[in-house]
């Protein structure tokens, strides 16, 4: 029982290019991925793309024990086949975006647009459908994913600067946000590493409440309600009014309180990866942590059986209702028929938490600290909303939006205010809202940028992740594909790809092969002694 | 659960709150006051046209 858990953070950037309006995302979306590869290219920090290996892909298994069939699934559900732009895709994207002129064209020859990067740091940086994600390595803790999350930001904006700076391409602007206000949701997704021994059922019923009530101290803010944000007003969450559902597969339609997409990416009767989707992306660095090191928590509470006995009579009505008061002092009904505030239901998780963490012996400097952060987080804003301005995101966003409403007068609705809703996840420095603020100091982080700057090059140490990045590091050109659990080696004067599974996600640190790694063997003889 | 009682009422121990939360909000605010000054220069131009121009297809 601890905040320890292999986990791993995913975000789907919005994408813009200002001057060119109608612009094909898809194609804005494979400028960032092939930008970032130029990038590495020139030598800026020692990376290397490469290709992903789709061999162990199984988006339509359903944690539930059964398989959804392909001819059933929505398109946006097939992630294990590889994407290519279309023709039709190329010509929409018109202007000044060419499809095919790569940006490292020279160094490319065959004009393969790349939708897919495997980073030195162990991410994944790739076109999904019409967005830019970065999915970061595993990592085993609320603070290293915390990093290395961080870490994917500077990469999409170093991407972004290298396409500022290259003559003929229209600037493309990248959002870590999750909705256009259009009736688009895109999505920031956790993946917790969890026993397959635990049944799924018990850990639907033990998520759904801490789920839908999670959002007071992770949440991002947004402007307007409804999936239009038609409706003047400010709330809680990003993604709480694009949810319908308790239980679910999909990602994209009937979005899930609970998903259960069951693609392990690990021994699979060992291990299930569950997969969240009902987070926002945050900008602020303890609000991701809170996310990721409270629901490590709630997670071991689950594995423990110790998990509160709460359920909610409408969970999809609660999670909406709670998004929308900022005042915090709305209450949603239990099954029981008692009625509680987000923040009393949270309490509940809490004291469980801390009780099960004294009686295991789980008394390490992590977990007492988001479980004193988680509490001190609580009570603040039980008794003063705006005193977790330095720490929360949506507090932070919503104080800065009432200080321009006052100043100019300005109802919810005005375009400002909506601007400033968008530029708050502005991921550049100079103009991004939060940026400007934690520049003053009014944020808490947790990491220094030195060490996040770090993290764009350097895998974390203490996961599979160290093995595949130092792979792709140090031997670029024999790495021809990689995933999360395989990494695929060509080795010159022999037939064939060599394949290393990496299933076991705390296997392949740098405590078993970092020697192996600094001995700068050959690449056949590195391999040859990987298996010795 | 309007805005208004948002900004206005921050608990329901209103009388109490309201004395205690007005120096703290002062402290808190200095910097925003201070992002504020300067906010108009940081914002796109044409907000309507630029919020209006923001347009995603589908995500996960």
């Amino acid at each position: 029982m601890s905040v320890h858990r292999v986990v791993g953070l995913e975000t789907e950037y919005g994408v813009l290019a200002p001057s060119t309006p109608g612009a094909s995302s898809t194609l804005l979306s494979a400028q960032v991925v092939n930008a970032y590869a130029a990038t590495i290219r020139s030598g800026y920090g020692h990376l290397a793309g490469t290709r992903w290996d789709y061999t162990d892909e199984t988006p339509l298994s359903d944690a539930r024990g059964f398989n959804q069939p392909r001819a059933l699934a929505h398109p946006s559900q097939l992630t294990d086949e590889p994407r290519e732009l279309t023709a039709a895709e190329i010509a929409l994207a018109g202007g000044d975006a060419r499809a095919g002129d790569t940006l490292y064209a020279e160094e490319e020859p065959e004009e393969h647009v790349l939708m897919n990067m495997v980073l030195g740091n162990g991410a994944r940086l790739y076109v999904d459908h019409a967005h830019p994600e970065y999915s970061s390595p595993e990592t085993t803790n609320p603070a290293d994913a915390v990093l290395w999350d961080q870490a994917g930001d500077r990469v999409v904006l170093a991407a972004a600067r290298r396409i500022e700076q290259s003559p003929g391409f229209a600037p493309v602007l990248l959002y870590k946000n999750n909705t256009d206000n259009k009736s688009v949701s895109y999505g920031a997704h956790e993946n917790y590493l969890m026993p397959r021994s635990v049944p799924f059922g018990d850990i639907a019923a033990g998520l759904i409440p801490f789920f839908a009530t999670r959002q007071v101290f992770c949440g991002s803010g947004r402007v307007g309600r409804g999936s239009m944000g038609s409706a003047a007003g400010f709330q809680v969450s990003q993604r709480a009014d694009f949810f319908e559902a308790e239980v679910g597969l999909e990602t994209t339609i009937r979005r899930p309180i609970v998903n259960t997409r069951d693609e392990p990416h690990a021994v699979w009767d060992k291990y299930r990866r569950l997969h969240v989707i009902i987070g926002d992306a945050n900008m602020g660095q303890v609000s991701t942590y809170l996310r990721t090191g409270t629901t490590a928590l709630v997670l071991s509470l689950i594995e423990a059986g110790s998990v509160p006995d709460l359920a909610l009579r409408h969970p999809v009505a609660a999670l909406q209702a709670i998004s929308h008061d900022p005042t915090l002092r709305t209450t949603v009904e239990l099954l029981d028929g008692r009625r509680l505030r987000a923040i009393d239901i949270q309490r509940v998780y809490l004291e469980a938490a801390r009780t099960h963490c004294a009686a295991t012996g789980a008394d390490d400097p992590m977990t007492a600290d988001v479980l004193e952060r988680w509490g001190s987080t609580l009570d603040t804003l039980s008794s003063d909303v705006f005193g977790a301005a330095s720490s929360v995101d949506w507090v932070a966003k919503y104080q800065l939006m009432q200080g321009y409403r006052d100043r100019h007068g300005l109802g919810w609705n005005d375009a400002r205010i909506g601007l400033m809703d968008l530029q708050w996840a502005d991921i550049r420095p100079e103009k991004g809202l939060y940026h400007r603020l934690a520049a003053r100091g009014m944020m808490e982080t947790l990491w220094s940028e030195e060490q996040i700057a770090h993290a764009v090059s350097h895998p974390p140490e203490d996961t599979r992740a160290y093995f595949r990045g130092r792979a792709l590091s140090q031997y670029p050109e024999d790495v021809v594909a990689a995933s999360w659990d395989a990494v695929l080696f060509s080795v010159p004067g022999r037939a064939g790809v060599q394949r290393v599974a990496t299933l076991e996600p705390q296997r392949g640190t740098r405590a078993l092969v970092g020697e192996l790694f600094d001995a700068s063997h050959s690449i056949s003889e590195f391999l040859e002694r990987l298996r010795a | 659960m309007t805005q208004e009682q948002f900004s206005s009422r921050p608990t329901e121990q209103q009388d109490v709150q309201e004395e205690d939360l007005a120096p703290a909000a002062q402290g808190q605010s200095a910097g925003v006051d201070d992002l504020l000054d300067e906010i108009d220069g940081v914002l796109e131009r044409n907000a309507e046209e630029f919020v209006r121009g923001f347009v995603q297809k589908g995500g996960q």
